[in-house]
């Protein structure tokens, strides 16, 4: 799946609502930057078209109703990660519970990294 | 160096909701190979200067050209930041230090990459680097003479270790011959680094 002519990209108009300014998308915490990444560089890698993402994000919000954009985002990325076969729903909820783990094991103030749990 | 060096270690380390389903699918994908983490950090770092700067450049113009916003900002930072909109969802406590002409203070994270983002938005990638880190504290002018920024002698270099509890901003000097730009000019000059305090703020 590659994004063809008629597939335009993460900068085009097909996201007008991506908070943005001039020069591209601003973010207002992090971890939104890293799932704005993720989508991008799957998309990139030939994973899904930015048509694909687009669809699948309006269908999120619908779903999900009224959230901060970038919680769409994130749940986009989960559909689409899952319904691509990229990982399982599975798979991604024992990571979250690893990545719990390892926080919980992890002394504040210190980078958290998996296998600190253990 | 003038501050307390050791960071103040709670119980454990918490993640959001949010922070944890992000790092899932980052570990996932990237252990499978469909992601490559210096791809992601490189989509990041383009977009970092988007993120966060701008707000810190906010705060310092506004201080430079209101008294009382200053003695605010420098009183109780974390109100004073917060008036403007900015704050840590999780409540780090902000310390603003102010540069003068016999100070110029500089920020490391020893332990990991303690950042202030609300203000500064993600950390460069040389803050997170092990050089930064400890040469920060042992040959801080070396590190800021690498930036381009040299110090007259006669100015005190502070470094200050930020802890996951305390994020510090530095309050860079305004540079001279800007006394009639006004609070939007004098935002667009002041830059991350200056913030950080590698750099100084220099009128164009």
């Amino acid at each position: 799946m590659n994004a063809g002519a008629a597939a335009p990209g993460p900068h085009a108009d097909v996201l007008p609502s991506l908070p943005r300014d001039d020069d591209g998308p601003v973010f207002a915490e992090p971890w939104q930057a890293q799932a704005f990444a993720m989508a991008v560089h799957l998309h990139e890698q030939g994973h899904f078209t930015w048509t694909e993402w687009a669809a699948a994000l309006s269908q999120t919000i619908e779903q999900m109703g009224p959230a901060e954009y970038y919680e769409h985002w994130l749940a986009t990325l989960e559909t689409i990660t899952t319904a691509t076969g990229l990982a399982s729903s599975d798979e991604l909820t024992e990571r979250r519970a690893a990545w719990q783990r390892a926080a919980e094991s992890t002394p504040h103030g210190q980078p958290i990294e998996l296998g600190a749990e253990q | 160096m003038a501050h307390d060096h050791d960071h103040e270690h709670a119980e454990s380390s918490e993640l959001t909701d949010i922070e944890l389903r992000v790092r899932a699918l980052e570990s996932l994908l990237t252990q499978k190979g469909y992601v490559d983490a210096a791809a992601l950090d490189a989509l990041v770092q383009y977009h970092e200067e988007k993120i966060g700067p701008r707000n810190g450049a906010q705060v310092i113009a506004k201080a430079w050209t209101d008294p009382t916003y200053k003695e605010w900002l420098l009183s109780e930072p974390t109100a004073a930041i917060a008036s403007v909109g900015f704050e840590g969802r999780q409540g780090e406590d902000m310390v603003v230090l102010e540069n003068t002409d016999e100070v110029h203070n500089m920020v490391v994270c020893t332990l990991c990459s303690c950042y202030p983002w609300p203000v500064l938005g993600l950390p460069p990638v040389w803050y997170k680097s092990a050089p930064y880190r400890s040469r920060a504290v042992s040959e801080p002018r070396s590190v800021l003479s690498e930036f381009g920024t040299e110090l007259d002698d006669s100015i005190e270099v502070r470094v200050w270790d930020s802890t996951a509890e305390l994020r510090y901003l530095v309050l860079p000097l305004r540079p001279e011959g800007t006394d009639d730009w006004t609070e939007e000019q004098l935002a667009e000059i002041v830059t991350r680094n200056s913030m950080i305090g590698t750099e100084v703020v220099v009128a164009p």
